[in-house]
């Protein structure tokens, strides 16, 4: 007999499988950790990540496509200016780091850790183990340890499951010390970029630090040498030149750290669940799931999601959710429904502020707000459509 | 969001449609305003694609352009749309009012009208500031010159998107956020930036909800979004072939072929565009139908005034607007804006009671009727004898006020009200507040005749002043200290773009 643990894992593992459905895991990316961490208390989601769920294909078969598409004119874009960056061994990004960042980097080792064998099909372990061997013996500084790692597979523990990152980022090493540094295609007009594309940025290059900082520190290195400082490499004004800013990623790190260790443990998501529950999108000969879509949203619904509308840009399965979550004051936006009092449907806030329903006790705080606002509101009204008829 | 504007949105979700949370309207809508869509490339830095632009909802004019990664296609585009925005302009700078300036002493010329561009949504000002940052550095000689309206263009365009920060300002608007300061819908605040979705709750189609329709506007086949971002899918299957085939036709050098392609690739953005131009239009019109409120005017003024000044600023040869505001000017930019955004606030609670309503639930304001009033009291208490009327109002709002506050009442501008007492009575859920009023009254002693509110009268007294606040010191430019790293830099200052400027580089 082996240890509990193992069992439990091992257990759920196999769950994690049947909710998938034979299908292979969809594999995480920095994206949809940094998104996952958005909404933590959403179970539904947490569930369909952790087991690796095409939420994709699961959205557009119920009816509630996703519109997540991307524009071949942006991809592109995109990627040339990507491979700009890196072409003969990422000489632009040696010159800017040289240049605009004042680092003094002698000589320039560029190491892909896209494919280790050139192969197509490598298992995520394999490549994690190429990644991590090289990485490490950077950090332990030997010699010739290499300076740019490019595309390296990092880990991430993740509500109690080890996920892979497809990795879209170089780990630049410098005298014992590792930078992020992710290239993206958005422009810097003026030293300034859109907010938001930063932030989101920066969201995710946090993510990279989280994993390399995880990996360096079970193989007993000192994990604050992976930099704070993370390299964000943009378009500069209207040009395709490259340019690099810095960007502290502290405040991401921390939120990162305090959302993944309030997500729940998948075990325990799992233990509320039906045991047969499955998401199994597996085709029959002429390429249709075999299962209907009812069933599958029925399997949806018994798992709690906690829609609000910021999902819509970030969830696939936003569109079911919203339109689940219709009624409920959740769904006007999380200000919106703070100023209902936190009620939780539209029709009891509704039916307070009418005076209709009698309050709970703990409603009575928010239901003498709302009678105020709904009596302000009539009386207002009613003057107002007096004056004017 | 307030408490009222949140009940009004869960009401909108019970009726199905959206729910007004103002009575009267809060900004200008010109008989003339320019509506301007534009599209732009994706993955580009603000390369424009298309545009339609026009003052007449029958008569859009389409704006294409084939390769927006071509650098002189770009600048030809500017060019064409200058010859549409330019005379636009122009065309307010006919009749001018004389306005007293420094207390009369002084007469200025403001021109009797100016004009207002409309945009789908905020994303549209955004392509404004950038196309003005790309277009208003360029030379007229030298290496890329460009026409001499695309610098002016530029200059404009910039000038418009610093005006859209205004708070107030109504010269550069955002269709959207202008329905969504009248109108709550039964959707969050980041679904009403689609501005189909946003029409679709407040005019459903019939026999929809509000809810219904807005998934039905959320479709990009029927309504494709409003820009100036595109549909990915509109850019995969239809335009990145068009552009292809453009650029063959191109090639071929067979201009029956490339003028047939051009036609293609118009008809393609065309039916991106279309749907859009219409929902501008239905927003322009259900806008005009809301009573104006009283102080809209009054800031419009205020944008015929910056108008004016602008123009003689162009017509002085002025430079283009700086890369980055330098710290003084940044500064003094800011505390304008903040100073804005405060006037504007007082005044559209002033101009609405819907809006004051907010105030009223925070204990800000409060209405109710005058129960006793004593016109012809007298302080003798100081060295001159003065008229001190005192009022007491009862109310059942709430009233968070206490003795010794300022309140002012938006029905009686320069009368000050001191609130005396403030006596709340538990039994009838009521308050009676003791008010000693100032100003306002006339020169005498004894009050001139309706400047004391008569037993009987409904007002609203509240915290909020509508008095001018005065400008806050800058040091000078050249003072700016080292904390403020110091005089501003050369891209900080308006100055004439060095043929660097001009020579900058396009993807």
């Amino acid at each position: 007999m082996t240890s509990i643990s193992m069992g439990t894992s091992r257990t759920t593992a196999e769950r994690l499988a049947t909710i998938r459905g034979g299908a292979k895991p969809k594999r995480h990316n920095a994206r949809t950790i940094a998104a996952l961490t958005r909404n933590p208390g959403c179970a539904r989601r947490a569930v369909l990540d952790t087991a690796g769920v095409d939420k994709q294909r699961l959205a557009a078969y119920i009816d509630f496509p996703a519109r997540f598409g991307q524009s071949g004119f942006a991809i592109a874009r995109g990627n040339a200016f990507e491979a700009q960056v890196k072409a003969s061994g990422a000489a632009e990004l040696v010159k800017l780091l040289r240049e605009r960042l004042g680092l003094p980097i002698p000589e320039v080792a560029y190491d892909d850790l896209e494919t280790v064998t050139g192969r197509e099909k490598e298992t995520a372990e394999v490549r994690y183990a190429r990644s991590r061997a090289l990485l490490l013996r950077a950090a332990a500084g030997e010699d010739g340890a290499g300076t740019l790692f490019d595309h390296p597979l990092l880990g991430l523990d993740v509500a109690g499951q080890r996920v892979y990152l497809e990795p879209d980022l170089i780990a630049f090493q410098h005298e014992g010390r590792f930078h992020v540094v992710e290239i993206k295609s958005f422009a810097v007009v003026d030293g300034q970029a859109d907010p938001g594309k930063v932030s989101a940025a920066a969201i995710q290059s946090a993510v990279y630090v989280l994993a390399m900082r995880q990996m360096l520190a079970e193989a007993g290195h000192d994990p604050e040498i992976v930099a704070h400082d993370v390299v964000l490499v943009c378009p500069r004004d209207f040009s395709n030149q490259p340019t690099a800013v810095l960007v502290d990623v502290r405040k991401q790190l921390a939120v990162l750290r305090r959302q993944l260790g309030r997500m729940t443990k998948v075990e325990e998501m799992l233990a509320v669940l039906p045991p047969n529950l499955c998401f199994d999108l597996a085709p029959d000969a002429d390429g249709v799931p075999t299962r209907a879509p009812e069933a599958l949203v029925d399997a949806l619904q018994t798992v709690d999601a906690r829609y609000a509308p910021d999902c819509l840009s970030v969830c696939e399965l936003a569109y079911f959710c919203r339109a689940e979550a219709r009624g409920c004051t959740a769904a006007l936006g999380t200000s919106a429904r703070e100023e209902l009092g936190g009620i939780e449907r539209v029709e009891t806030a509704l039916g307070l502020a009418k005076g209709e329903l009698t309050p709970a006790d703990d409603q009575a705080e928010a239901a003498t707000l709302l009678r105020n606002a709904a009596r302000l509101r009539a009386e207002v009204l009613v003057a107002a459509a007096g004056a004017a008829g | 969001m307030s408490t009222l504007t949140a009940l009004a949105r869960a009401e909108a979700v019970a009726v199905g449609q959206a729910q007004r949370i103002t009575t009267v309207r809060h900004l200008h809508v010109a008989d003339r305003p320019l509506v301007f869509i534009p599209l732009s490339m994706a993955g580009e830095a603000n390369a424009p694609l298309a545009a339609l632009v026009g003052t007449v909802p029958d008569d859009p004019r389409l704006l294409v352009v084939p390769q927006p990664r071509n650098r002189d296609q770009r600048f030809g585009f500017a060019a064409e749309l200058a010859e549409v925005l330019l005379p636009y302009l122009d065309s307010f700078r006919g009749v001018t009012e004389a306005v007293a300036a420094n207390r009369g002493k002084e007469v200025r010329y403001r021109y009797v009208d100016a004009p207002q561009v409309l945009v789908p949504n905020s994303a549209g000002i955004g392509f404004v500031r950038m196309f003005g940052r790309s277009t208003r550095f360029r030379r007229t000689d030298g290496d890329y010159p460009v026409q001499p309206s695309v610098p002016l263009l530029g200059q404009w365009l910039t000038f418009l998107a610093d005006r859209a920060e205004h708070p107030g300002s109504g010269m550069l608007l955002a269709m959207t956020e202008a329905l969504g300061l009248h109108w709550a819908t039964g959707q969050s605040a980041l679904e009403d930036a689609h501005l189909a979705a946003l029409l679709a709750w407040i005019d459903p189609a019939d026999g929809l909800s509000g809810a219904d329709a807005a998934v039905v506007a959320e479709d990009p086949l029927r309504w494709p979004p409003a820009g100036p971002a595109t549909d990915p899918t509109f850019d995969n299957e239809m335009l990145a072939p068009a552009m292809a085939a453009y650029q063959e036709a191109v090639g071929s050098g067979d201009e029956v072929r490339r003028s047939r392609a051009r036609g293609v690739l118009e008809e393609a953005v065309r039916s991106q565009l279309g749907p859009t131009w219409e929902l501008m239009w239905r927003g322009v019109s259900l806008l005009r139908e809301l009573p104006v409120g009283s102080r809209v005017p009054g800031r419009w003024a205020e944008d015929r005034d910056v108008f004016s000044t602008f123009t003689l600023y162009v017509d002085g040869g002025g430079y283009p607007q700086p890369r980055r505001d330098g710290a003084v000017n940044a500064a003094q930019r800011l505390h304008r804006l903040e100073r804005a955004l405060q006037s504007y606030a007082v005044q559209r609670a002033y101009d609405d009671p819907l809006v004051m309503a907010d105030h009223r639930l925070t204990g800000e304001a409060f209405v109710g009727e005058v129960t006793l009033a004593d016109a012809h009291r007298i302080d003798d208490s100081g060295k001159r004898r003065v008229l001190r009327p005192r009022i007491q109002v009862t109310t059942g709002d709430v009233v968070l006020v206490t003795a010794g506050a300022v309140l002012h009442s938006p029905s009686r501008p320069g009368q000050k009200a001191r609130v005396v007492f403030v006596t709340p009575d538990p039994a009838s859920g009521r308050t009676d507040v003791v008010l000693e009023l100032s100003g306002g009254l006339g020169r005498s002693l004894s009050p001139a005749p309706g400047s004391v509110p008569e037993v009987g009268d409904r007002l609203c007294y509240t915290t909020l002043s509508d008095s001018f606040m005065p400008p806050g010191e800058f040091p000078s430019r050249e003072e700016t200290p080292w904390t403020h790293g110091g005089p501003p830099k050369a891209y900080e200052e308006p100055v004439e773009p060095s043929v660097d400027d001009a020579r900058e580089e396009w993807s």
